[in-house]
């Protein structure tokens, strides 16, 4: 299981965008390796981060992707620190900064950080030694959201070039979908956003030419090879972007009859948590289409893989 | 007392003056200018004489936008350190807005910001008056008085005025007293929590953006209200196309509308917020290439008044934090000139001529300070000069600014053209 060597050029994962197409498939490959591991029936744990120590930094709620991290970091053997924002010095005032620079003099290898704003990571790379990973920074960028969906359409289809894929949802509001912008015009996929006009910005052309927009849903239903569906955030009102539910269900929601218009084998993608009965039905979420599961279950190596590369760029203690 | 400064070339706009000769100071006021200045019975017997060795000899520049903090926040610069880094920068008069904590709505704090100004005696200090009291929104403030005072301008600047009722009868009432109202333009609403210009670049990196909308509604609402109440209209540091293609229109049509453009607009983009980095972040922000070339455009065929520079200090504190939370604004007294010569004369968007009289005689007429004899070196008028070395060096580094905040965008940058030496009333204040 030793994965092709490929000497990793960067210190910190700070978005899908500083990547190349071969830095992308080198974490793919190195995550391949690693589901092995997670695979194995009993002892799935390898030494590959022993005595590293990395810090889980979140400012933002969040479940699974910490969730997925720490299991990833324990397979790894890595030593972990929790750092909840909400006991920390933060709710006493202290700034990002301050915070950073007392988690630096500890010295610890790796941060995995989430923050509501974007470019906070930009920020801490500046004031620390340690390799940074997003975990998430605002609507900007989610990087290992994006690579573990890459790592599952691949799974699937044997490739990412050619493919063709919707997003579907706030592509406005949206991290993940930036991040899977970058990634997948990179492995040259064919990309449509869905949404509603003021969730979708016109302005994104430029940054990405070869995407197609549309707020006619169901008119590109059924060239595509998967559809991902974003999380519609109503929890913190609709901003006066969209009317309300009703209307988004109607003309964005994946349903039965929706379905029908898809390839037979379209893949149903889903960043999770899912709002069942809004972006997406419980029929379609729990489908025989449906690949929402095996991403949560992909984003353990495609994290391990990140992480090792980072703290060993050459392979040096290949698993 | 008196000063001879000779072998310069003089360049005052004003007075179509571009000339090799002399400047002539007696007691503080300019006894005789250009090329038979020295043979002027007087500079026989100056106290002083000066050898400019061929470098520029203009009249001190003049700045409708500065923040200078004080009272209220001078950690971040006060009006000792703001007129120091405007002597650096060859500035001898400032027009510092109103938003200080607390704002200048009074006499007493116009008295204070004056007093201060004198103690210093680095630069001419002129004080804007807020617009409304508190500068929030509501109750208008006693215009004629703080005229009086010493106030040349009313602005909310930093803020809108929202209302526009109140705007109305600001304009209204201020076009008897003959002093401008100054504008930033800038619909809440549209602009929400915006931090950077909303367009391909803020889209791609999933920041808030301030649309161009935001500032363009609001410059139509209030040329509309200009032309109703023929009150005189300043427009601050205009930042898109549409918003100087509106001031344009409205001067062609003889409106009472004068607007001013920075530096860091006609030198930058929203494509610098790509670094993250809050030294690109004020307000207006950043906006396009097809918005920087408007500026451009703007300044040639004379839509713009004036170069400003909106100087907005801020600490370290309030800006080495996050994009979204960090402080509004960036200095530029020091960088204005150079970047001017730089990337306005150097580059053929207007002459060294026309660049000099958008930072002296053309802001001194938006704010009737030609009026006080400044912006020119005309026999009689005060003397405020700079000698420029068009030829010298500088390099932006800490040392560089003298400003107590350093939240500039060009760090690092060499720049051409340098500020030699100010002097305000015959008086040297810098070099």
């Amino acid at each position: 299981m030793v994965a092709e060597r490929y000497a990793f050029p960067h210190k910190h994962l700070l978005g899908i965008e500083p990547l190349s197409p071969a830095d992308i498939t080198a974490i793919l490959n190195q995550a391949a390796a690693f589901e092995e591991v997670c695979e194995r029936p009993e002892i799935k744990i390898v030494p590959a981060l022993r005595k590293r120590v990395v810090v889980n930094l979140f400012f933002e709620n969040s479940t699974r992707t910490r969730n997925s991290f720490e299991i990833a970091q324990k397979r790894l053997s890595a030593e972990i620190i929790n750092f909840d924002a909400d006991t920390s010095s933060l709710s006493k005032g202290e700034t990002l900064i301050d915070t950073a620079m007392n988690l630096q003099a500890m010295h610890p290898d790796l941060i995995i950080m989430r923050h509501s704003a974007p470019g906070a990571h930009a920020l801490l790379a500046r004031h620390m030694q340690a390799s940074i990973v997003n975990a998430g920074d605002g609507a900007h960028e989610h990087p290992t959201q994006a690579l573990l969906d890459a790592y599952t359409l691949k799974k699937k289809f044997g490739r990412i070039e050619g493919l063709r894929i919707a997003i579907v949802g706030d592509i406005r509001h949206s991290r993940v979908d930036r991040s899977n912008l970058w990634l997948l015009t990179k492995m040259c996929a064919k990309v449509t956003l869905v949404g509603p006009p003021t969730l979708l910005p016109k302005e994104m052309k430029a940054t990405w030419p070869d995407v197609e927009f549309t707020s006619d849903f169901e008119s590109v239903i059924p060239q595509q090879d998967a559809i991902m569906m974003l999380r519609v955030q109503f929890e913190r009102g609709t901003g006066g972007f969209i009317p309300g539910q009703g209307e988004y269900i109607r003309f964005f929601q994946l349903n039965r009859e929706r379905m029908k218009m898809a390839k037979p084998d379209v893949a149903v993608l889903h960043p999770g948590p899912i709002n069942r009965g809004l972006e997406i039905t419980s029929e379609v979420a729990d489908g025989p289409n449906n690949l929402i599961l095996d991403q949560v279950t992909n984003g353990v190596p495609v994290r391990m893989a990140v992480m090792y590369l980072l703290c060993n760029p050459h392979g040096e203690s290949v698993p | 007392m008196s000063l001879l400064v000779k072998n310069a070339r003089i360049l005052d706009p004003a007075q179509k003056l571009d000339v090799v000769g002399s400047l002539l100071v007696v007691e503080g006021v300019v006894a005789a200018i250009g090329p038979e200045a020295e043979r002027n019975p007087l500079a026989q017997a100056a106290t002083e004489v000066l050898d400019a060795g061929g470098n520029l000899l203009t009249p001190g520049f003049i700045d409708l936008h500065v923040h200078f903090r004080e009272p209220g926040q001078t950690r971040k610069e006060s009006i000792e350190t703001g007129s120091r880094a405007a002597a650096a920068g060859g500035f001898t008069s400032v027009c510092a807005m109103a938003n200080t904590r607390p704002a200048n709505d009074s006499v007493a704090i116009t008295e204070l910001m004056l007093a201060k100004a004198n103690a210093a005696g680095l630069c001419r200090y002129f004080p804007l008056g807020a617009v409304t009291k508190g500068m929030e929104g509501e109750e208008l403030c006693d215009f004629g008085t703080l005229k009086a005072s010493g106030c040349v301008a009313f602005s909310d600047d930093g803020l809108p005025v929202l209302n526009t009722e109140i705007m109305r009868r600001a304009l209204e009432y201020t076009a008897w007293l003959n002093v401008p109202i100054v504008a930033h333009e800038e619909d809440k609403d549209l602009a929400g929590k915006g931090y950077m210009h909303q367009g391909a670049v803020s889209a791609a990196l999933g920041c808030l953006g301030i649309p161009s909308a935001a500032e363009e509604a609001m410059v139509a609402r209030d040329i509309v209200l200009a032309e109703h109440t023929g009150g005189h209209l300043h427009l601050a540091h205009l930042s898109t196309a549409g918003s100087l293609r509106m001031v344009r229109e409205a001067k062609a049509r003889g409106l009472r509308v004068t607007c001013e453009v920075t530096p860091h607009h006609f030198a930058l983009t929203d494509k610098e917020l790509m670094k993250f980095d809050s030294d690109y972040k004020m307000n207006p922000p950043l906006r396009t290439e097809a918005d920087l070339d408007a500026v451009l455009q703007a300044i040639a065929d004379g839509t713009v008044d004036a170069i400003a520079t909106d100087h907005a200090p801020h600490g370290w504190d309030d800006k080495e934090v996050e994009l979204p939370i960090a402080a509004f604004g960036v200095i530029g007294l020091e960088t204005a000139f150079p970047l001017t010569l730089q990337l306005l004369v150097n580059k053929h968007i207007i002459s060294l001529e026309k660049a000099i009289s958008l930072l002296t005689w053309e802001p001194a007429r938006v704010f009737h300070l030609d009026e006080k004899g400044l912006g020119s070196l005309k026999i009689g008028a005060p003397a405020d000069f700079s000698l420029v070395d068009l030829n010298g060096t500088v390099k932006v580094d800490r040392a560089f600014i003298q400003s107590r905040s350093y939240n500039t965008p060009f760090k690092g940058w060499e720049l051409q053209g340098k500020i030699a030496g100010t002097w305000m009333a015959g008086k040297r204040v810098w070099g």
